[in-house]
């Protein structure tokens, strides 16, 4: 697979076709595994490291699922930053060192880490709100790794993982909102809290650490042990719709709002966009962000939510970079941003 | 326990701290000190008193991992760990996810599986002592066994 054209477009999972699109970009799910042969990731030397990467690629030949394998022990920096901007890859696993990889198939809809902070990081991406068919998948996927090699499992702990607070199902799913509307009234915070309450943790774009730019949180399980994996996926999936109905107020609410009219907010990124000749990655992800709300309120004709949810991941350094041939410094790549906004979106046209 | 406390938009930090620690600084006591270094403020405090449940000497006798390295780590080092450590785990276990026991899948065929898993334990232990001692010829032999075992 040629990661210069995988650049050019974005995975099956941003086309905003999945059930929500409006409000939930992707659903994805990741059970995290271990090999009972060997220590966990952070006790392994490069030799076992290898080890593991051999014999997992030797099994995934057999996978039912059409994946490549990519090695990133050898793989330009620029390159594994793509994965990482992707999210096919963890930030550790882009800047860490040693035999390590990620197999995926051509939709980026399904993934597999080698030898992260576990030595098996599963993954699957879905368009929108679809937690049961993430979960179809990625148990297949399981049970088929499982037939080819000997997790380490405790009858007492479940799946043992190098962090506890993974053990037991080693499932995290996670449901990815955009609540621009929700920021902006700040009932954003009584929604934090009141996730925090029943066990839900909320993050940013890119997950653990990250910050919510773009106004995008992830929503995910806390709890991995004991429970089982459909009880975590339909207490999560029970609080989205609640959240889905509160931005959806707030938005209308903020339509209607003669203080702030969202329309002015919606009328100055345009400006932004047609005149600025530099733009910052922030600046960018804001005027985006703004313009997929003024699109699902159908207040930006000619726009769709799968372009701006593919320029999203495209504004970003390392795609930025892959887009327009080679290496750009920090100006470069700012002039080069806001060229491609105007280039992607003609909004001479809406 | 991690915890990510966001004062702004740019400015965000993470704290790494022990149970105790996380529970008095989310009851809103910030007065706990932060830890020097990523981890546990004091990792040999967990082991004060001589008469606690284990000496702070005591390693996995596979990987060589103590408590005190996961706590100022916060990972574990191989699967064995769970059961060297298995009486402070349940007790972080039940505070982290307020239940101490697996309740969902299981591996298909866990007959074989309970099998393979300690045979996979014990090559997997020699092939560490073999790579330890730079016997890379006897490391190559544990390697081909483990691989036939997976293979099954």
């Amino acid at each position: 697979m040629n990661l210069d054209a995988l650049a050019q477009s974005s995975g099956e999972w941003l086309n905003a076709t999945g059930p929500q699109s409006q409000i939930v970009v992707s659903t994805r799910i990741r059970l995290a595994r271990n090999l009972a042969a060997y220590p966990f990731t952070n006790r392994t030397n490069n030799f076992q490291k290898g080890e593991i990467e051999a014999l997992v690629c030797d099994k995934i030949r057999l996978f039912s699922f059409d994946v490549d394998y990519h090695h990133l022990a050898n793989m330009p920096a620029l390159d594994r930053q793509v994965l990482f901007e992707r999210h096919l890859i963890s930030r550790d696993m882009a800047s860490g060192e040693g035999p390590r990889g990620v197999a995926f198939n051509s939709g980026e809809s399904i993934s597999l880490m080698v030898n992260e902070e576990d030595h098996l990081r599963l993954q699957v991406m879905r368009s929108g709100l679809d937690l049961q068919n993430a979960w179809a998948v990625i148990d297949d996927m399981d049970n088929q790794l499982e037939s080819k090699l000997s997790y380490a499992f405790s009858e007492e702990f479940g799946y043992l993982t190098a962090c506890p607070t993974n053990v037991g199902t080693g499932m995290r799913a996670s449901v990815m909102l955009h609540l621009p509307a929700l920021e902006h009234t700040r009932h954003i915070e009584q929604v934090y809290r009141a996730l925090q309450k029943i066990s839900l943790e909320v993050r940013g774009l890119y997950g653990e650490g990250s910050r919510a730019s773009g106004h995008f949180y992830q929503i995910s399980n806390q709890v991995t042990l004991g429970k089982s994996e459909p009880t975590i996926i339909k207490e999560l999936g029970g609080v989205i719709p609640e959240i889905i109905r509160y931005e959806n107020e707030a938005r209308q609410a903020w339509l209607a709002d003669s203080q702030q009219p969202l329309k002015d907010r919606i009328q100055r990124v345009r400006e932004t966009i047609k005149t600025e000749t530099q733009m910052s990655c922030e600046e960018a992800i804001e005027c985006l962000s703004i313009l997929r709300l003024a699109t699902a309120l159908g207040e930006a004709p000619g726009l769709g939510l799968a372009q701006l949810d593919e320029l999203f991941i495209q504004v970003q350094q390392a795609h930025l970079q892959k887009i327009m041939g080679g290496p750009l410094d920090s100006e470069e790549r700012n002039t080069a941003r806001a060229q491609l906004l105007r280039q992607k979106l003609d909004l001479a046209k809406s | 326990m991690h915890i990510t406390e966001i004062f702004s938009e740019e400015k965000i930090e993470e704290l790494h701290m022990c149970e105790d620690c996380a529970q008095r600084f989310l009851a809103g006591g910030k007065k706990v000190k932060k830890p020097k270094s990523k981890g546990h403020p004091e990792p040999d405090s967990v082991f004060t008193g001589g008469g606690g449940p284990r000496e702070k000497s005591q390693a996995c006798p596979h990987c060589g991992t103590t408590f005190a390295e996961y706590r100022s780590t916060g990972r574990l080092g191989c699967p064995i760990d769970y059961d060297t450590f298995h009486e402070d785990l349940v007790a972080l276990l039940e505070n982290v996810h307020g239940e101490t026991r697996h309740n969902g899948k299981v591996p298909l065929n866990l007959a074989r599986h309970r099998h393979h898993q300690d045979e996979l334990s014990r090559l997997g232990k020699e092939l560490q002592g073999a790579i330890t001692r730079e016997n890379y010829e006897e490391a190559a032999k544990f390697r081909d066994l483990i691989k036939t075992l997976e293979s099954k």
